[in-house]
């Protein structure tokens, strides 16, 4: 047997077969209902198509409506990014916080604990305790409490106010942070070598945060940098907040984001090449962010 | 001899081919003061009370008796708890227009097939991606991640037309298929592979396993914690579906979407709704609990060695 020659081309080839072999099942299906629709997607942002006919060519058509004719674009833009850099970079701390304080713990308390800081991404109805809250007369939550200890006089009708809606999104968006990213993290923080730490300890590190600094953080390296592109995603793709604590349209606009403004081409105007073409523009905002992130991750622990 | 010592997770082979034993070493509490422990116990309790609001709200309406649902101002905690909206909603469920067991008969296909297919679709496609380095590689895996950055919204028509053209619309597999290649399972897995140590696989490699036998003995038990996480996300996504536009006939949709139509019934079935939203949360947390504790279980002491 010559299977120890891992460099030999024969060897080399018939592994190579089954890697192919092993990703065809994923790749195929992966062709079909992802990189085939994205393709055709951002073909329909060079056209214009209602859905009813067939799509017809107008080159950078939409673009140029987005940047020149819709002010509204330009609103949704700035408050997307508003959001996305104040809730991102915050969001994203959090779920390493969390989870690395949930790390401390053992056995079902720690199961338990896990779901307590999941349980908005989980239950479902998460926004419904928002509404309670926000009520705009003095019987929501929120206005009921500061009217007791005296801090405002009147009820505040906090989502017809303008100047309270991102803030209050950006708080909602805070308290949601807690999903992919934190179990991905969790889930990493379990595959730690442990002798690690013991090691770390007799070389001088001496508290916590070091620990957490110059072992802990490298050692999930990989899922830090899963963790960013979910964030990244969900970052920008701020919507379903907006959509139902601001409604659509909220307030002078003040709730309007970019993927908001996406489904209001989308599924009110039945525009699928502007939808299209502003779903291209966040993509590349958002390949550009992730090639940012990634380089700062690289160094971690340094 | 390496046979035997692979069935056995508890071993790993060193470079040499002897076997060594994982270490089951209880947690080194190092570095840890009190006064450290107390800040962060009592930030945990602090923020805690906030996160739990949701399933707090949901498990008392649940309870609310139909007076105390509708009450104004609203309350979060239920006075007279009662399990009236629970027989309400079962009064419901025998009156539907296929029985009621056909559409969690849906649902269990739907997302159990569509959990583990994706779980095991992704992971044997991320495993050569993470541990072979074989040209195209880094080119699929950054075309993956790419595109979990479009937005799914406008992806839908196009999907549709595809799934038609396949003639799969109005089956399961029209759910089922492309949840096998969400892009999160693939970078999920591929991430968690990568840290696995060349030398527990060359040396399964050497003692004759094949790829597909190191995949299913040394990989996946070693990244159990990543498959159990991936599939609560799936489970989520799938358990959220009501079918939408794939699934036409009524004795295909799944029970989200049966769940659905009875809360769209307004004030006179508040009872039944509040039952129903208990219902849609408690199942996706039951899985969710089964899964994190069998997560900290098995992991709770090993990690990854070379």
């Amino acid at each position: 047997m010559r299977n120890k020659n891992t460099h030999s081309l024969r060897a080399r080839i018939g592994r190579e077969k089954v890697s192919y072999l092993m990703m065809a099942p994923y790749f195929i299906l992966f062709t079909m209902f992802t990189v085939l629709p994205v393709l055709i997607s951002i073909f329909f942002s060079f056209t214009y198509f209602d859905m009813h006919s067939m799509p017809q060519f107008i080159g950078w058509g939409n673009y140029a409506k987005l940047i020149l004719e819709d002010d509204l674009f330009v609103t949704a833009l700035r408050n997307t990014l508003i959001l996305a850099v104040v809730t991102g970079p915050v969001s994203y701390l959090l779920c390493v916080l969390f989870a690395w304080i949930i790390n401390e713990f053992r056995g079902f308390t720690r199961a338990l604990l896990t779901l307590v800081f999941y349980a908005p991404s989980i239950s479902g109805q998460a926004y419904l305790i928002w509404s309670l809250i926000l009520t705009g007369d003095r019987y929501g939550f929120l206005n009921g409490t500061l009217m007791q200890f005296g801090f405002i006089q009147e009820a505040i009708l906090w989502m017809q106010t303008e100047k309270y809606v991102l803030p209050v999104l950006i708080v909602v968006q805070l308290w949601l942070s807690l999903g992919t990213g934190f179990l991905a993290f969790i889930a990493g923080l379990q595959t730690v070598d442990k002798t690690l730490y013991e090691a770390a300890a007799i070389d001088g590190v001496s508290n916590r945060w070091q620990e957490l600094w110059f072992i802990t953080l490298p050692a999930i390296r990989p899922q830090l940098m899963f963790g960013a592109i979910m964030q990244i995603t969900q970052s920008f793709a701020i919507a379903d907040v907006s959509l139902y604590l601001a409604g659509n349209p909220s307030v002078n606009n003040s709730g309007a984001t970019i993927v908001t403004h996406l489904l209001d081409y989308g599924g009110i105007r039945f525009e699928m090449g502007s939808a299209s073409a502003i779903a291209t523009v966040l993509f590349i905002m958002m390949v550009g962010t992730n090639k940012l992130v990634q380089k700062g991750l690289r160094r971690i622990g340094e | 001899m390496a046979g035997a010592t692979l069935k056995n997770k508890h071993y790993v082979l060193d470079p040499k081919g002897r076997p060594i034993r994982i270490k089951a070493s209880k947690h080194s509490k190092l570095n840890r003061s009190r006064a450290g422990n107390m800040l962060l116990f009592i930030l945990m309790a602090i923020c805690g009370l906030f996160m739990i609001l949701p399933i707090v709200m949901i498990v008392n309406n649940a309870l609310k008796p139909p007076d105390e649902l509708f009450q104004f101002p609203p309350r979060l905690f239920v006075r007279n708890p009662t399990l009236e909206n629970f027989s309400d909603l079962f009064v419901l469920m025998g009156d539907t227009w296929v029985p009621f067991s056909r559409y969690i008969f849906n649902t269990v296909i739907i997302t159990g097939g569509g959990v583990v297919g994706h779980v095991l679709c992704a992971s044997l496609a991320a495993y050569p991606l993470a541990k072979r380095k074989f040209p195209g590689s880094k080119l699929l895996f950054s075309v993956v991640v790419l595109s979990m950055m479009f937005s799914w919204t406008v992806t839908q028509i196009p999907n549709y037309m595809i799934i038609s053209m396949l003639g799969i619309n109005n089956t399961y597999l029209a759910l089922i298929l492309p949840a096998w290649s969400f892009g999160i399972g693939l970078y999920l897995m591929k991430q968690f592979m990568e840290q696995i140590p060349d030398s527990i696989i060359e040396s399964a490699r050497i003692d004759g396993a094949s790829e597909f036998k190191v995949f299913w003995r040394i990989i996946m038990p070693n990244v159990k914690p990543a498959w159990l996480t991936l599939a609560i996300f799936q489970f989520q996504v799938l358990w959220g579906n009501t079918g939408g536009m794939f699934l036409r006939s009524e004795e295909l949709k799944p029970m989200q979407y049966a769940m659905g139509q009875i809360m769209a019934g307004g004030a006179a079935r508040a009872g039944a709704s509040a039952a129903v939203a208990f219902i849609i949360a408690a199942i996706p947390i039951t899985f969710f609990l089964v899964c994190q504790s069998s997560i900290f279980e098995t992991m709770t002491t090993s990690g990854l060695k070379e």
